[in-house]
C-alpha cells in the first residue's frame, strides 16, 4: 500500500512538470515564429485564437489526423523508436530543473552531469531515424548531425566546468545558490557567449541547423518521417531548446533567484523569474534564427574545434589560477 | 529494499541479454544498439551502487561518444560484403585462424584474472562508510584522485594522449593538389581586390587565373 502511495504521488508530480512543458513547448513554438515573422516584417500566425496563440494545437491536429508513412525498405523498429527516443530524451532531463528550492522532481548530487548526460544521449533518435529511413538524405543528415552534436558536446561540457569551479558541487540548486550575490553570468561572461552558440549547435538550431539544412538536404534525418512521428521529433526538438535554455539560466542568469533581492521582486515566486530567464533566452534564439544565415559545414567544425574548445580551456586555466590565487575555491 | 533488489535484478538481466545479443545479432547495426543498451544498464546499477559519478560519466563517455563513433563506423561499413568475403568465398579467408587465435588467448586470459579474484575484505564495509559520512561519492572521488592516484591519473591522461596523437598520425596525409580555403584571405578580401574592371577585346577573351 505504501508503495502504491508513493507511486502515486511520484505520478502526479511528473504530470505536473510534463503538461506545462508540452503545453510551454507547443506555445514557444507559435513564439517562434511570431519573432522570425516580426524580423522580416511579416505578421507570421495571428490566425487561430487571440493573436494565433492557438495556431500549434491546430497544427497538431493536423499532425495526428495525417498518415503515418513507413517506408517499405526501411528498418521498421528503429524506424519508429527514433521519434519516441528523441522525444523522451527531451522530456526526461526535466526531472533535474529546479524550479525553487524544493520545487524540484529529483534532487540529485549530480544533476548537472544528468543533464549533460541526457543531452548527449539525444544524438541517437537523429542517428536512429537518418539510418533506419534507408534513403540518402536522411543518412547525410544524420552524419552530419552526429559529428555536430558531439563536437559542441565537448565544449559546453568544458564550459560547466568552469562554472563548477566556482560552486563546487554539482547539484543543481547549489548551482543556483552560489549566485546569489552575484550570476555567474558577470565573471564568465565569455562562457555564457560561448555556451549559448554551442546551445544552438547542439539543439541543431539555425544558424547550425545543418542535419536538416533545406537547400541541401531536403529535410535531413525527418525527410522520410510523417505525421505524428514528424511531430514527435519535432516536440523533442523544441523541448531540446528549452532544455537548453533552461541550463543556461541555471548556470549563468541565477536560475529561480531574482535579478534584486528587494521587496517587490522578492514576492515573485522562483519558479516565475526562471520562466522570465527561459523566455528570455528563448526570444534571444529565435532571434538568431531570423537574423544569422546558415554556416557551411566546415566552418561549423572548425568553430566548434579551433575556436571554442581551446577558448573554453584557457578560460578554465584562468578561471582555476584566478580562484586558488585568492583562495576562493570553494569548500565542501 | 525490496524495490531496489527488483530494479537490480531487472538492470543485470537487460545488461546480461543485451550482451548476448551484441554478440548473436545478425544486423551489425542491431548489435551496436545492443552495446548501447548493455552500457546503459550498467549505468544504471553503478548508480544504484551509490557510483552515481561513474554511472554518468560511463553514460557521457561511452554512450554519449564512444559508441556515436562505433555507430558511424559499423554504419558505413559494406557488412554483407565484408562477410562474404571473409566467409563464403575460399580463397581470403586468412583473418579467421588469427582471429580465433586472438580470442582464445583473452578468453583464457579472462579466466585467470576473474578466477584469481578476491574482494578486499573491509570492501562493503568502507563503501557504507562514505555514505553515512553525507560526503557524496563525487566529493570523495575528487579527494583521492589527484591525491592518492596522481600518479596512475596522469599515466592514463599521457596513454590517451599519445593513442590520440597515434590516431591523427596514422590518419594524417599531405595531399597535392587540393585547394583550400583560407579563412582570414576570404574575411579581409576588399573590393578593390575582388573587383578588377577590364577591358575585353572581341574574340580574344580574358585569362582568368585563380
Amino acid at each position: 500500500m505504501e508503495y502504491l502511495n508513493l507511486i502515486f504521488q511520484e505520478s502526479y508530480k511528473i504530470l505536473f512538470l510534463l503538461v506545462p512543458v508540452l503545453v510551454s513547448v507547443a506555445m514557444i513554438v507559435w513564439l517562434d515564429r511570431r519573432v522570425w515573422a516580426f524580423v522580416q516584417k511579416r505578421q507570421g500566425p495571428n490566425v487561430v485564437g487571440p493573436f494565433g496563440l492557438l495556431q500549434s494545437l491546430a497544427d497538431a491536429l493536423k499532425y495526428i489526423f495525417k498518415e503515418i508513412i513507413i517506408p517499405a525498405s526501411s528498418n521498421k523498429v528503429i524506424f519508429i523508436l527514433a521519434p519516441i527516443i528523441t522525444m523522451t530524451l527531451a522530456l526526461i532531463a526535466w526531472a533535474v530543473i529546479p524550479f525553487g528550492l524544493e520545487q524540484v522532481l529529483a534532487d540529485i548530487n549530480v544533476g548537472i552531469l544528468y543533464i549533460f548526460a541526457v543531452s548527449s544521449l539525444g544524438v541517437y533518435g537523429i542517428i536512429m531515424g537518418g539510418w533506419a529511413s534507408n534513403s540518402k538524405y536522411p543518412f547525410l543528415g544524420a552524419i552530419r548531425s552526429a559529428a555536430q552534436m558531439v563536437s559542441y558536446e565537448v565544449s559546453i561540457g568544458i564550459i560547466i566546468i568552469n562554472v563548477l569551479l566556482c560552486v563546487g558541487s554539482l547539484n543543481l540548486n547549489d548551482i543556483v545558490i552560489a549566485q546569489k550575490e552575484m550570476w555567474f553570468v558577470i565573471p564568465l561572461f565569455p562562457m555564457f557567449v560561448i555556451f549559448f552558440i554551442s546551445a544552438l549547435a547542439e539543439t541543431n538550431r539555425p544558424p547550425f541547423d545543418l542535419p536538416e539544412a533545406e537547400a541541401e538536404l531536403v529535410a535531413g534525418y525527418q525527410t522520410e518521417y510523417s505525421g505524428m512521428m514528424y511531430a514527435m521529433f519535432w516536440l523533442g526538438e523544441y523541448a531540446n531548446i528549452l532544455l537548453m535554455c533552461a541550463l543556461g539560466s541555471i548556470l549563468f542568469l541565477g536560475g529561480w533567484l531574482s535579478p534584486i533581492d528587494l521587496y517587490p521582486f522578492n514576492l515573485i515566486p522562483g519558479a516565475l523569474w526562471l520562466i522570465f530567464k527561459i523566455l528570455f533566452l528563448f526570444i534571444l534564439f529565435a532571434l538568431v534564427k531570423a537574423i544569422v544565415p546558415r554556416y557551411r559545414y566546415d566552418q561549423l567544425m572548425r568553430l566548434g574545434w579551433k575556436i571554442f574548445l581551446p577558448l573554453s580551456l584557457t578560460y578554465v586555466v584562468l578561471t582555476a589560477s584566478y580562484l586558488f590565487y585568492f583562495n576562493l575555491l570553494p569548500t565542501i | 529494499m525490496i524495490a531496489h533488489a527488483i530494479f537490480f535484478y531487472v538492470f543485470s538481466v537487460i545488461a546480461v541479454v543485451s550482451a548476448i545479443m551484441v554478440t548473436v545479432s545478425k544486423n551489425t547495426v542491431h548489435s551496436v544498439f545492443f552495446l548501447i543498451l548493455d552500457f546503459i544498464s550498467i549505468s544504471c546499477l553503478f548508480i544504484m551502487i551509490g557510483a552515481e559519478f561513474l554511472g554518468m560519466i560511463m553514460l557521457i563517455v561511452y554512450v554519449g561518444a564512444v559508441a556515436v563513433l562505433f555507430l558511424f563506423v559499423v554504419m558505413m561499413l559494406n557488412v554483407a560484403q565484408q562477410k562474404n568475403q571473409w566467409f563464403v568465398s575460399k580463397d581470403s579467408s586468412r583473418h579467421i585462424p588469427i582471429g580465433l587465435l586472438i580470442s582464445v588467448i583473452i578468453f583464457f586470459e579472462l579466466i585467470i584474472v576473474i578466477g584469481g579474484w578476491k574482494y578486499k575484505p573491509d570492501l562493503f564495509n568502507s563503501a557504507k562508510s562514505s555514505l553515512e559520512n553525507g560526503v557524496s561519492n563525487t566529493h570523495s572521488l575528487g579527494q583521492v584522485l589527484y591525491t592518492d592516484y596522481i600518479h596512475v591519473f596522469q599515466i592514463s591522461g599521457m596513454i590517451l594522449l599519445i593513442a590520440m596523437i597515434g590516431a591523427i598520425v596514422l590518419t594524417f596525409r599531405q595531399r597535392e593538389g587540393v585547394k583550400k580555403q583560407s579563412y582570414l584571405k576570404q574575411i579581409s578580401r576588399e573590393r578593390t581586390e575582388g573587383v578588377e574592371v577590364l577591358e575585353v577585346a572581341s574574340n580574344k577573351g580574358v585569362k582568368i587565373d585563380d
